[in-house]
């Protein structure tokens, strides 16, 4: 049976990003999404992985909430307010939802996860060092040219060539 | 530990039938960004909880590869948007009809 903390995080996660969703101005949706991020860190927290959790909350909390919203600042402001959907999507977009949650949850349900508990002692963080510089040190290199590839290429996507070409003729 | 995998396996079903709906409705770029967002939080989550039940540290390692990797797609995806609202002055993703074929 789960535990009060659980429930909690629980409501405020999945809450929220209903509320991401569901908000009619997106500045107070990329909080709702903030609000579901730091949850899912406190699922971290519980589940004994606080490496995970700090890891998550200073990418996704941190950075990428942040990111969102400044992107959505430089939007204009009646797009920030406008709802764009179509109410017949909306009706499948919700029947898409629950058979996802109904099936997949059924197919949990009577699986053999039920059953899986531990009494063992939680993963050390410091294994997950070791990972990192041993086993899965190629992927690990591959990652920061992938995070400084994509950086750069999302800097040069973002750049206005217009404006430069204004500032080289004056 | 109170607490069992199958709560967290649910809560990671919701967070995905969520991220679905929101991919499949909106249509707005930024929203279905969010939906993303949340869709890869429920894949991180089930990881971590697996990671912990089973126990092997496996499953955090790929939690945080995943989460590095998302802060690319985050970074790219929203300088998509910078571009496509700047051609179009708009975030509606019906409006982004020249890739169309």
């Amino acid at each position: 049976m789960a535990d009060a903390a659980f429930l909690a995080l629980t409501v405020i996660t999945i809450g929220s990003a209903i509320a991401a969703l569901e908000l009619r101005s997106l500045i107070y949706g990329s909080i709702a999404l903030m609000g579901t991020l730091g949850g899912i860190a406190g699922f971290f927290f519980l589940l004994d992985a606080p490496f995970v959790a700090l890891f998550q909350l200073a990418v996704y909390v941190g950075s990428i909430a942040v990111l969102i919203l400044f992107t959505v600042m430089l939007v204009k402001r009646e797009l920030i307010f406008k709802k764009i959907e179509d109410k017949r999507r909306k009706f499948a977009g919700i029947g898409l939802m629950l058979v996802v949650m109904v099936g997949l949850g059924a197919i949990f349900l009577d699986s053999g996860i039920k059953t899986i508990t531990t009494d063992e002692p939680p993963v050390d963080f410091r294994d997950i060092g070791t990972d990192f510089v041993t086993y899965y040190w190629p992927a690990l290199i591959l990652m920061g040219l992938i995070l400084a590839g994509s950086v750069t290429g999302a800097l040069v996507l973002a750049k206005r060539e217009d404006v430069e070409n204004d500032q080289r003729t004056n | 530990m109170t607490n069992e995998l199958i709560d967290f396996a649910l809560v990671s079903v919701a967070l995905l039938g969520i991220g679905i709906y929101g991919l499949a409705v909106k249509r707005n770029f930024i929203r279905m960004l969010f939906a993303v967002e949340i869709i890869i939080n429920a894949a991180n989550l089930s990881l971590v909880a697996f990671s912990r039940f089973l126990p092997h540290s496996g499953g955090q390692t790929l939690a945080l590869f995943s989460i590095a990797i998302a802060a690319a797609e985050v970074a790219v995806g929203l300088s998509l948007i910078i571009v496509a609202y700047r051609m179009y002055q708009n975030v509606d993703i019906a409006d982004f009809r020249s890739l169309k074929g």
